[in-house]
């Protein structure tokens, strides 16, 4: 083991960081600011996915595809917003638990009766096919780079919005107190609105980027959904910084973990055992982590408020 | 809790006022349905009621944290698994005694409830919701690494528990007999638990913890308690769905269980452990009956969950009430 | 109230009830279990698919008895599978019982389908223990044991002189038995040996390690969403030209679709491929592809094997299905032409087939597919056999 391959695993382990942080992004807005568990953010996420590989299909043009496939989503994520999350803001935990995890199942099942089961594909487009050399005899695809700049500029863009425009101020303060915000005269559901339809879109975002480099199948977003939470609550529930910061430590145990967990453990053990005990602690790693994240900081890394 | 628009505690809570009549019945029924089953597939609908009651009884361990106790945990399918595990395991090695087995399924769901309880409630709301889904996730994770006991494939459950070297669950009639009294006695016992005096802490801490503290009370004790309970009683479920799927299996744990057994929980009604009875059951019948119509089920069932949590609230039982309100009954 | 709760739950139970003895008898009752939901399904659809077309080009008959057909979902979930399997066997009486695609439901499902007497055709699924000391009178195979599309690869890479190969599979049973599968016929060196979580996404670090490495070739068994991520992954990072890629199960015509030219020129060890010569695979082929707009995978053609089995069982006993002595004795002669040529049954139900190295190419019509590129296998049976009591 080389201090090469390490410094080629620990950029590894930030750029899954970032991917991270992308597909977390927008659930932090929502989750954040709204106080609102989406679990439907794997599947807006998933929809994203799919709609960009339909757009493709028809377009042959990647770029159309996605402000096609964000457009779509935005539309799906107001009309979702409209039918059943502008419901469900007021209630409890539990019940908006319940009702995503409805989403979950009939988006899973919808995306396969109009798709089909077989996972599907979407090429990188032209102009980033190219790879650099990362180490001798590894490439590294430009595409994953531009995925990369994407995550770093939703976090700008995020940043800015939320701390230095209008908007983001009112988003803020809605969030800690709406009786008061409606009462100064601002329109809170409407503000909801543009957040959630946001969040959606920023879910989507990430789907038909990451979708090039991954398999787009019915379920696609279970997994990912689970991750993306885990980064938040780690982060601290409505702080960008934390989830950020989350995003990033998670990538980098994720995959530290699995490149040397294996090697670490045959120090201690017979290579047998140490090759599946290896993965199994590698899987577990990042529970761990929020379990011990969460023990000493109930509330998270960053948390915002005091809730 | 979410209350940005709204008065604070707005989940409906059937209060439990009611003596038994409704689960009178709901017992009555049960104890019937064999005799009705005997005209039919017996050993098909033997086997579904029999789940139908395996899962009501992990589904009224959750209603009691999460109901009563207002804390809702989404890793709640973990202590199921280990019971189921603690027969997999003990029957891998030859052992099938249930004076043996049961009281292992019991005694290591309590122990996995009273280590992650510590840990889990020193969080609130969504954090103690995460957390308790990453503690589900890592036993599932665990069960799946063991290699020895199926790793993934899980490990098939060569007889059924055995009492004093007796045979006597192998009959499937007698098994739900068993399985109905094993309901019966959790729903006595937790009933017991809700109107005692430890119950009555347990529910004002979820209404008003702080109130709770100042007059004395160590909330995160009695919440620990009544995790360890719930954990026990869910163990209990899952030594029962061992011997009735006579498999055991790491899919016993998975999130998505756990999300089930939410579901189910709020089907019947939150805060009512007969209801959390008939959530189980309307779900799994629910599940049964769509998938025989159709193979796109869960094009139907999703927006029927959706559906429920935004009109019927307080579940099935908060819809008898409404039903009987309408037309001034009682 | 309460009386009229009573006394719709007693309804729906005798209901229930009368569902099952409504059915004719006459008609034979196939049940298949698959996995239709989760990301898993488009396996279970074409095993579903498989077996539907062969009783539809048999005129809606096996062994000149009309086929009533129930499909059940699995949902990949062990205790649901049980639950299923009992209707099958108790609701519907079916005859026999075709599926699973994994593993694990099919432990589960071996008790309750086989104590009851039913027959058990597995068109996938074929798991070491039932080869070997478990093995079960009721339970028939027509695909292959676990092991052997591994051992396949691992001939090959011994045959073809690799030094140094590099192993990755997924860290449960199956995984573990296709790497052991491979050692057992490459003798060469192990660059290393990796067990991923399953369902893992990105595949950066192992890629690492891989060029790292600089071994002759990998091996990998990652199935489905797993092989879809890992191939073009694999691609993206330059690797295809330096490391020679075998696989099973990793990149076969569930996956290809996703695939596509990243597959290309990727090795795989396989009991079959649609290109396979013989007349009436190519017929099945076409027949498949006009039905379902998708190129079959072995789970459509092993699904179609086990209808044929049926089919030319059934012609043997004329149709009885009563006597269960002759039944399975009719079964085990394998009665039929399988769409792979030449099959027979061995002592443990499980097949004796030629086993090939398949390579990924893409058609004049722009689909892709695994096509055979050597026979690596011939008569071949499983290592489990000799610890089957059966004879």
């Amino acid at each position: 083991m080389s201090t090469g391959l390490f410094v080629v695993q620990v950029l590894n382990g930030l750029q899954f960081g970032v991917l991270l942080f992308l597909i977390a992004a927008g659930l932090t807005l929502v989750f954040g600011v709204m106080d609102f568990i989406n679990l439907a953010h794997g599947v807006q996420y998933m929809l994203g996915a799919y709609l960009a590989v339909a757009f493709y299909a028809l377009t042959g043009n990647f770029l159309i595809a996605l402000v096609l496939a964000l457009a779509a989503a935005l539309v799906f994520g107001l009309l979702l917003e409209f039918l059943v999350f502008r419901h469900l803001y007021d209630r409890d935990h539990l019940e908006q638990v319940i009702a995503t995890f409805g989403i979950i199942i009939f988006l899973n099942q919808a995306v396969k009766t109009v798709w089909g089961a077989a996972p599907l594909t979407l090429p990188i487009p032209e102009i980033f096919t190219g790879s650099i050399v990362l180490m001798p005899g590894l490439l590294y695809p430009v595409w994953r780079l531009v995925i990369i700049a994407s995550g770093l500029a939703v976090g700008l863009l995020l940043y800015v919005l939320v701390s230095h425009t209008r908007v983001g101020m009112l988003v803020r303060a809605g969030a800690t107190n709406a009786r008061i915000v409606s009462a100064l005269g601002v329109d809170i559901r409407r503000l909801f609105m543009i957040v959630f339809g946001f969040g959606t879109m920023l879910a989507a975002f990430a789907g038909a980027m990451i979708a090039p480099i991954l398999s787009v199948e019915p379920g696609m977003g279970d997994t990912v959904l689970i991750l993306a939470f885990v980064v938040i609550v780690i982060g601290g529930i409505g702080s960008m910084r934390g989830a950020f910061l989350a995003a990033l430590l998670i990538g980098l145990v994720d995959t530290l973990g699995r490149s040397f967990a294996t090697d670490i453990l045959r120090l201690v053990m017979p290579p047998s055992p140490a090759r599946t005990v290896g993965p199994a602690i590698a899987s577990m790693l990042i529970y761990v982590l929020m379990a011990l994240v969460l023990y000493f900081r109930p509330a998270g890394l960053f948390p915002v408020r005091g809730r | 809790m979410a209350q940005t628009l709204a008065a604070p505690n707005a989940l409906h809570v059937r209060r439990a006022n009611r003596v038994g009549v409704l689960p009178a019945m709901i017992f009555l029924v049960l104890a019937l349905a064999p005799a009705g089953a005997a005209f039919g597939p017996e050993s098909y609908v033997l086997g579904l009621f029999t789940r139908v009651m395996v899962f009501a009884i992990a589904a009224m361990a959750l209603d009691f944290i999460c109901g009563y106790g207002g804390l809702v945990s989404f890793g709640h399918a973990a202590f199921v698994g280990i019971g189921a595990y603690a027969v997999g395991i003990l029957g891998a090695h030859g052992i099938t005694d249930m004076l043996v087995s049961l009281p292992a399924a019991l005694l290591l769901s309590a122990i996995f409830a009273y280590m992650t309880g510590t840990v889990c409630l020193r969080t609130k709301s969504v954090y103690f919701i995460m957390i308790t889904l990453a503690f589900g996730q890592m036993a599932y994770f665990i069960a799946g690494s063991l290699a020895p006991y199926g790793g993934d494939d899980g490990l098939t459950v060569r007889m059924r528990s055995t009492l004093l070297g007796f045979p006597f669950l192998q009959n499937d009639r007698t098994f739900y007999y068993f399985v109905l009294l094993s309901l019966f006695v959790s729903y006595l016992v937790l009933r017991a638990i809700v109107y005692s005096r430890f119950g009555r802490v347990f529910r004002g801490a979820r209404e008003n913890p702080t109130r709770m503290a100042t007059l004395g009370f160590d909330v995160f004790r009695f919440q620990r308690v009544g995790y360890v309970i719930a954990g026990a009683v869910g163990g209990l479920s899952g030594f029962l769905l061992a011997n009735a799927a006579e498999f055991v299996s790491p899919a016993y744990m998975s999130w998505q269980r756990s999300g089930e057994l939410i579901i189910m929980v709020l089907f019947g009604g939150i805060g009512s452990l007969h209801g959390a009875i008939i959530g189980a059951a309307a779900y799994l019948l629910i599940e049964e009956l769509l998938g025989g119509i159709t193979e796109q089920w869960k094009l139907i069932f999703g927006p029927l969950l959706v559906l429920v949590v935004l009109f019927a609230r307080g579940g099935l039982l908060g819809l008898a009430d409404t039903i009987r309100g309408r037309f001034g009954r009682g | 109230m309460g009386t009229s709760k009573l006394l719709t739950t007693v309804a729906a139970i005798a209901l229930f009830g009368a569902a099952g003895h409504a059915q004719a008898q006459e008609k034979l009752k196939v049940g298949v279990i698959a996995t239709l939901s989760g990301p898993p399904a488009v396996l279970g659809q074409q095993l579903r698919n498989g077996f539907q077309l062969a009783v539809k080009n048999l005129g809606g008959k096996l062994g000149g008895r009309e086929v009533e057909l129930v499909v059940e979902d699995d949902e990949l979930k062990p205790d649901v599978a049980v639950n299923k399997a009992k209707g099958l066997v108790d609701r519907t009486k079916a005859d026999f019982v075709v599926g699973p695609i994994f593993s694990n439901i099919l432990i589960a499902i071996m008790k309750p389908v086989t104590d009851a007497g039913t027959i058990l055709i597995s068109p996938n699924a074929g798991t070491s223990n039932f080869a070997g000391k478990e093995c079960n009178p009721n339970f028939f195979v027509t695909s292959y044991q676990n092991d052997q599309n591994h051992e396949v690869m691992g001939k090959y890479a011994q045959d073809a002189g690799m030094k140094k190969v590099f192993l990755m599979a997924p860290n449960y049973q199956a995984g573990k038995d296709s790497i052991a599968g491979f050692k057992r016929y490459f003798k060469g060196d192990i660059a290393d040996e990796v067990y991923v979580p399953l369902g893992q996404l990105d595949y950066s670090a192992e890629l690492t390690k891989i060029a790292a490495a600089s071994p002759d070739a990998i091996f990998v068994f990652l199935p489905g969403g797993m092989g879809v991520n890992f191939v073009k992954q694999f691609r993206q990072a330059g690797l295809a030209d330096k490391v020679k890629f075998l696989s099973a199960f990793t990149v076969d015509e569930s996956t290809l679709p996703a695939q596509k030219e990243a597959a290309l020129g990727f090795y795989g060890g396989a009991n079959w491929a649609p290109n396979l010569d013989n007349p009436q695979n190519k017929k099945f082929v076409a027949d498949y592809e006009k039905e379902y707009n998708a190129v079959p995978a072995t789970y459509a053609f092993q699904a179609y094997d086990a209808a044929l089995l049926i089919d030319g069982a059934l012609k043997l006993t004329k149709g009885n299905t009563s006597d269960k002595d002759a039944l399975r004795a009719a079964l085990m002669k394998a009665n039929f032409t399988s769409l792979r040529g030449g099959f027979k049954f061995n002592t443990n139900h499980y097949p004796i087939q030629n086993f090939y190295q398949v390579k990924v190419a893409q058609r004049a019509d722009g689909k892709f597919e695994t096509q055979i590129d050597k026979k690596v296998f011939d008569g071949y049976s499983d290592p489990y056999a000799k610890d089957c009591p059966m004879k």
